[in-house]
C-alpha cells in the first residue's frame, strides 16, 4: 500500500489561503477551527528581506507522537496510504494527542473530539487530490506516493532542495517542503 | 423552483450515495475575473464551489475567493427584501416592502423626472457582467449617463496610455503573456494578494519556470518576495524610474531596433527628450541606485521581447496616471513585447451576435460626465462627472441615481462629495447583495440574488482562448431575492418600455443569442462553456501589425497628446511627499476578499476579519507600538478612522503605510464588519485629477498615528 506523503514548493505559494478556504468547504471545518493553515516567515531588515510562505497542516508523521500517546486508539495508522487518522466515536477528549503534536496540527471539534487534517481521505479513495492541492492557483502542492520512487512527489525530492517541519523532534514528517527555486 | 430561479436538472450527476450529490457548472462572481466553477449539491443545499476544469480562465482552480463563494449564499446579513427609506437619506432606517410597491415607486419617479428633466437626468453606476440587463433598460429608457467605477477609479488610465501608444487598451482579462515571459516588471502590482485568478497562475508558471521577476513596490509584497530584484521604490515617483529605464535602453542602444524601425513612430523625437532622464537623475527622487536601475533594464533587455512590463489595474495613484501607463507602454515597445510572446498576445473573442432589440432611442442630450470634452482623452464615462453633474446642475441636473454592485462609498474618493451629490437627487435606487454604505443613502433597496442563484448575460471575454460562458443558477435564493435581469425586466414593464424585452426568461433570450451564433444552448447549460476556435496570438503567428493610432504606428512622440496641449513624451511630475509625522496612505487587496462586497461573507470573514494597518517596524518603535496594538489614522484635512491594528514590519518603507481595501465599515447592516478594521475609503478625502482622462489619482492621502489610550 502506499505512504502518501505532499510536496509543497514555498518558492510558487503565494499564502492566499486557498487551500484553508477549500478544506474548510470540503470537510465542514467548524467555525473558529482550520485543519490547515498559512506559515510566513521573513527575515532580514529592509529593504535586504526574504521570506518563506508555507502551507501547513498535519505532517502524517511516520513516527506519530499523537498516535503512541493515544489512550484509546482513537488516533491511529490507516492501512490506506498509512495515514495518521483519527477514530471519533474512540476518542474520549483527553486532548493528550494536542499535547503531544510538536506541529499544533489537532483540535478539538465542539463534537468532543480530536480532528486534524485527514489528506482528504474521502476524496483520496476516489482517486482524487485532497481539496488543497486541487484547489491551488498557484499549483505548489504535489500530493503522492513517497514509496514509489518514479511518484512526482518523490522525483521532486530528489530533484529540489526541502526541507521538514521540526525535523529534530525525530516525528519524520511526510509533509516536505521545497526551498530552493525551480528550474 | 420559482419562475425567476428556472433551475437546471442536476439529479442525473446524482452518485447514488446516501447523499444525493450534483453539480452545475456556473461563473464565479465574486470578483470581476469571472471564472467558470463547478458547483456541488449535497443533499439539494449547496455544498462547495470548485473551479471548472474546461474554463480556460481558471483551468478548474478557482482563487480562495471562489472556493470560499459558498459563503455568500449562506450568508445572514444579506439583503432579504425590497426596503423602501423612512426617516433621512443615510439614516438605515426601513420599511420592508413587497417587489411590486419597490418597483412601482421607482418607476413613478423614473417617469417623473422624464417628464420633468429629461431622461438624461437619470444615471446609472455598475459594475460588473450582472449590470448588462440594467444598462439595456437605462438606454431603452433613453439615458447615456453610464458609469462604472471601474474606469476612472481603477484601470482605465491604463487603457488611455497605452491606446494613445499601440492604438488598443489592455482589456480585462489583461493581455498579459506572463505565462511566457522571461523577465516580468511588476509596478506596484501585487500578484499573489491581488488574486486574479488566470495571472496568479501564470505568476506561478514563470516562477517555475525560472522568469526574472523585477518588483517596484515601496512594500516588500509576496510578489517581492519571488523577486530576483526588488526595488523599494520612493512612493510617486515611479514616473522618474520608469524614464530613466528608457534612458538606458536607449543610450545604451540595448532596445529593439529592427522592431521600433518597423513599427514605431516620433522615435528620434523621443530619444531625445529621453537623454536627459539618467539613472543618476532618478536617483534622488526615486531612492533607486543608479547601478540597480542599469542592472535591471539590461536584464529586461537581455529576456526581450519576452520581457514583460506589467501595465497594472488598479493605477488610480497620483493623477498623472494616463501618462505613466503611457511610460510603461513606450517602455514595452522599446523592449519589443507588444504582439510578441511572453509578452502582450492578441486576444480574440467568441462572436455571439447581440440579441435584435428594437433601436434605443438617442438622447436629446451628450452624457454629463465630460461637459465640454474637459478630459479629451476619456473614452470611458466619469462616475466622479456624474457625481459633479449631480452636485452642480451642470450642464444640466441629474435627478435620479441607480446603483447597482458597487459600493460607491468606498470605491470613489472623498466620500461627503459623494453625499453631497446623493442630497440633490429625487431618486436613489441601490441594488446590492449585502447592505453596502451605499445601500444606507437610497430611497429604495433591491436585494439581488447572488450569482449561485442566478442567470446573467453571456460571459464573452477576450482572451488567449475565446470562450463563451454561462452563468446560471445552481440553488434558490433564501428570502425574497430576485435575479438582476428580472428586476431590470419589471422595471421595463412598468416604465411602459417592455417591447425592449420580447422575451420572457433569460433563458430564451440566452437560447436565442448562443443558437444564432450556432452553437448549442444546450451543450453551455450542461458545460458551462464552449470554447472558440483559437487564433493567432502573435506578429509571428500571423497577427497583422496594425496599431489604431492616428499614425498607425506605435506612437513613441504623441501628436494628438501634443495638439490637446499635453506632453508628447511622458515627463516627471514631482508629487507631494509627506510632511514629517506623516506617512503616505496605500492601499491595495487581500487574497481572501474582493473589495467590500465579500466582507459579511462567513467563510473569507473567518479568514480574514478586519485588516492591519502596515508600519515600518523601526517607526513603530519610535511610537511604542508593536504589532496587535491599535491605533487611530488621521487624514491632512482631519478625517479619524476607527481604530486599527498595527502591523509592526520590515515589509514596508518609512514613509508609508499599508492596508488592505475593503474593511472598516460605517453601515450598520454589515454587522460582522460594522467598524471593524479601517477605510481607506472614509480616509481618501484628498484625489488628484487626470487631466488626460479624468481618473482620479488616489495615493494623495497623507495620515498621521492617533494613538490610542
Amino acid at each position: 500500500m502506499a505512504r502518501f506523503g505532499m510536496v509543497i514548493d514555498t518558492a510558487k505559494c503565494v499564502g492566499c489561503m486557498d487551500c484553508v478556504v477549500a478544506c474548510k468547504t470540503e470537510n465542514d471545518v467548524p467555525d473558529g477551527f482550520c485543519r490547515d493553515w498559512i506559515a510566513t516567515e521573513v527575515t532580514g531588515s529592509f529593504p535586504e528581506l526574504s521570506m518563506e510562505i508555507r502551507s501547513e497542516r498535519c505532517n502524517m508523521c511516520d513516527n506519530p507522537p499523537c498516535v503512541y500517546c493515544c489512550p484509546t486508539g482513537a488516533s491511529h495508522v490507516s492501512e490506506f496510504g498509512k495515514l495518521v487518522q483519527i477514530t471519533n466515536d474512540k476518542c474520549i477528549g483527553c486532548k493528550a494527542c494536542l499535547a503531544a503534536c510538536p506541529y499544533g496540527a489537532r483540535f478539538t471539534h465542539p463534537d468532543g473530539y480530536a480532528d486534524k487534517c485527514t489528506f482528504c481521505e474521502h476524496r483520496l479513495r476516489e482517486g482524487k487530490d485532497p481539496a488543497c492541492v486541487s484547489v491551488c492557483p498557484t499549483f505548489c502542492m504535489y500530493f503522492g506516493d513517497l514509496d514509489d520512487p518514479n511518484s512526482e512527489v518523490s522525483r521532486l525530492l530528489k530533484s529540489r532542495k526541502s526541507k521538514t517541519l521540526l525535523p529534530e523532534a525525530g516525528t519524520e514528517p511526510r509533509i516536505h517542503f521545497l526551498t530552493d527555486k525551480a528550474k | 423552483m420559482s419562475a425567476a430561479g428556472g433551475l437546471p436538472a442536476f439529479a442525473h450527476d446524482a452518485l447514488g450515495k446516501s447523499e444525493a450529490l450534483g453539480t452545475v457548472a456556473t461563473i464565479c462572481d465574486v470578483c470581476f475575473w469571472k471564472c467558470g466553477a463547478v458547483a456541488h449539491l449535497r443533499d439539494g443545499k449547496l455544498w462547495k464551489v470548485e473551479g471548472n476544469e474546461l474554463d480556460p480562465l481558471s483551468e478548474g482552480r478557482l482563487c480562495p475567493r471562489g472556493t470560499g463563494g459558498v459563503g455568500a449564499h449562506y450568508d445572514a446579513n444579506r439583503l432579504k427584501w425590497p426596503l423602501i427609506r423612512k426617516g433621512k437619506r443615510g439614516q438605515e432606517q426601513w420599511v420592508r416592502a413587497t417587489w411590486e410597491e419597490a418597483l412601482q415607486t421607482i418607476a413613478d419617479r423614473m417617469s417623473k423626472l422624464k417628464a420633468d428633466y429629461g431622461p438624461e437626468s437619470m444615471a446609472l453606476f455598475t459594475h460588473g457582467l450582472g449590470g448588462s440587463f440594467f444598462k439595456h433598460t437605462m438606454h431603452a429608457y433613453g439615458t447615456p449617463n453610464i458609469a462604472a467605477p471601474s474606469y476612472s477609479q481603477c484601470r482605465g488610465p491604463r487603457d488611455v496610455g497605452f491606446t494613445l501608444t499601440f492604438g488598443e487598451g489592455v482589456s480585462t482579462p489583461e493581455r498579459t503573456d506572463i505565462a511566457n515571459a522571461g523577465c516580468l516588471v511588476l509596478i506596484g502590482s501585487h500578484l499573489g494578494e491581488n488574486m486574479h485568478n488566470t495571472q496568479v497562475q501564470e505568476f506561478s508558471h514563470a516562477i517555475e519556470r525560472g522568469a526574472s521577476i523585477i518588483v517596484v513596490d515601496p512594500r516588500f509584497s509576496v510578489a517581492a518576495g519571488k523577486a530576483k530584484h526588488y526595488l523599494p521604490i520612493k512612493p510617486g515617483t515611479d514616473m522618474a524610474l520608469l524614464l530613466a529605464w528608457m534612458n538606458v535602453l536607449v543610450k545604451e542602444e540595448l532596445f529593439d531596433k529592427e522592431y521600433v524601425d518597423a513599427y514605431g513612430y516620433g522615435f528620434d523625437a523621443f530619444a531625445a527628450h529621453i537623454a536627459q532622464y539618467t539613472p543618476e537623475w532618478a536617483y534622488p527622487k526615486t531612492g533607486i541606485e543608479p547601478s540597480v536601475i542599469r542592472e535591471t533594464a539590461r536584464e529586461m533587455a537581455r529576456h526581450r521581447p519576452a520581457s514583460l512590463v506589467h501595465p497594472g489595474r488598479h493605477v488610480t495613484w497620483y493623477g498623472d496616471d494616463a501618462q505613466r501607463s503611457r511610460a510603461i507602454a513606450l517602455l514595452n515597445a522599446l523592449l519589443g513585447s507588444w504582439g510578441r510572446k511572453g509578452g502582450f498576445y492578441y486576444p480574440a473573442s467568441v462572436d455571439i451576435p447581440a440579441y435584435p432589440y428594437p433601436d434605443y432611442p438617442t438622447p436629446r442630450r451628450p452624457k454629463a460626465d465630460n461637459p465640454g470634452n474637459k478630459y479629451p482623452f476619456a473614452d470611458g464615462a466619469l462616475t466622479n462627472g456624474i457625481r459633479e453633474a449631480t452636485t452642480t446642475g451642470k450642464p444640466y441636473p441629474i435627478k435620479g441615481w441607480m446603483v447597482y454592485a458597487t459600493n460607491l462609498l468606498e470605491a470613489m474618493p472623498n466620500r461627503e462629495e459623494t453625499i453631497r451629490a446623493i442630497q440633490e437627487l429625487d431618486l436613489m435606487v441601490v441594488v446590492d447583495v449585502i447592505p453596502s454604505e451605499i445601500a444606507g443613502w437610497a430611497d429604495v433597496v433591491l436585494p439581488e440574488s447572488i450569482y449561485l442563484e442566478r442567470h446573467d448575460d453571456l460571459h464573452l471575454s477576450w482572451f488567449r482562448q475565446p470562450f463563451v460562458g454561462l452563468r446560471q443558477p445552481v440553488v434558490e435564493s433564501p428570502n425574497d431575492q430576485k435575479p438582476g435581469w428580472w428586476i431590470a425586466r419589471e422595471l421595463a414593464t412598468k416604465l411602459g418600455l417592455e417591447s425592449f424585452y420580447p422575451w420572457k426568461h433569460i433563458e430564451d433570450y440566452l437560447r436565442t443569442r448562443v443558437e444564432s451564433a450556432g452553437l448549442s444552448f444546450d451543450e453551455l447549460k450542461k458545460h458551462g462553456v464552449i470554447l472558440g476556435p483559437k487564433e493567432p496570438l502573435y506578429f509571428d503567428e500571423g497577427v497583422p501589425a496594425e496599431f489604431y493610432t492616428p499614425s498607425g504606428k506605435i506612437e513613441f512622440y504623441s501628436p494628438q497628446l501634443e495638439a490637446a496641449g499635453f506632453d508628447p513624451v511622458p515627463q516627471f511630475t514631482a508629487h507631494e511627499q509627506p510632511p514629517p509625522g506623516a506617512f503616505r496612505l496605500l492601499y491595495g487587496r487581500s487574497p481572501v476578499h474582493s473589495f467590500s462586497r465579500t466582507q459579511t461573507n462567513p467563510v473569507l470573514s473567518e479568514m480574514e476579519n478586519e485588516n492591519e494597518v502596515w508600519l515600518n517596524e523601526d517607526i513603530a518603535r519610535r511610537y511604542g507600538l508593536a504589532s496587535g496594538d491599535y491605533v487611530r489614522l488621521k487624514n491632512s484635512e482631519g478625517t479619524t478612522s476607527n481604530p486599527v491594528r498595527v502591523k509592526a514590519t520590515q515589509r514596508i518603507r518609512g514613509d508609508c503605510v499599508y492596508m488592505t481595501h475593503g474593511f472598516g465599515h460605517s453601515a450598520r447592516g454589515i454587522f460582522p464588519k460594522y467598524k471593524k478594521g479601517a477605510s481607506d475609503g472614509q480616509l481618501i478625502t484628498k484625489y488628484e485629477v487626470d487631466p488626460l482622462m479624468g481618473g482620479t489619482g488616489m495615493n494623495m492621502t497623507f495620515v498621521t498615528l492617533e494613538l490610542e489610550a
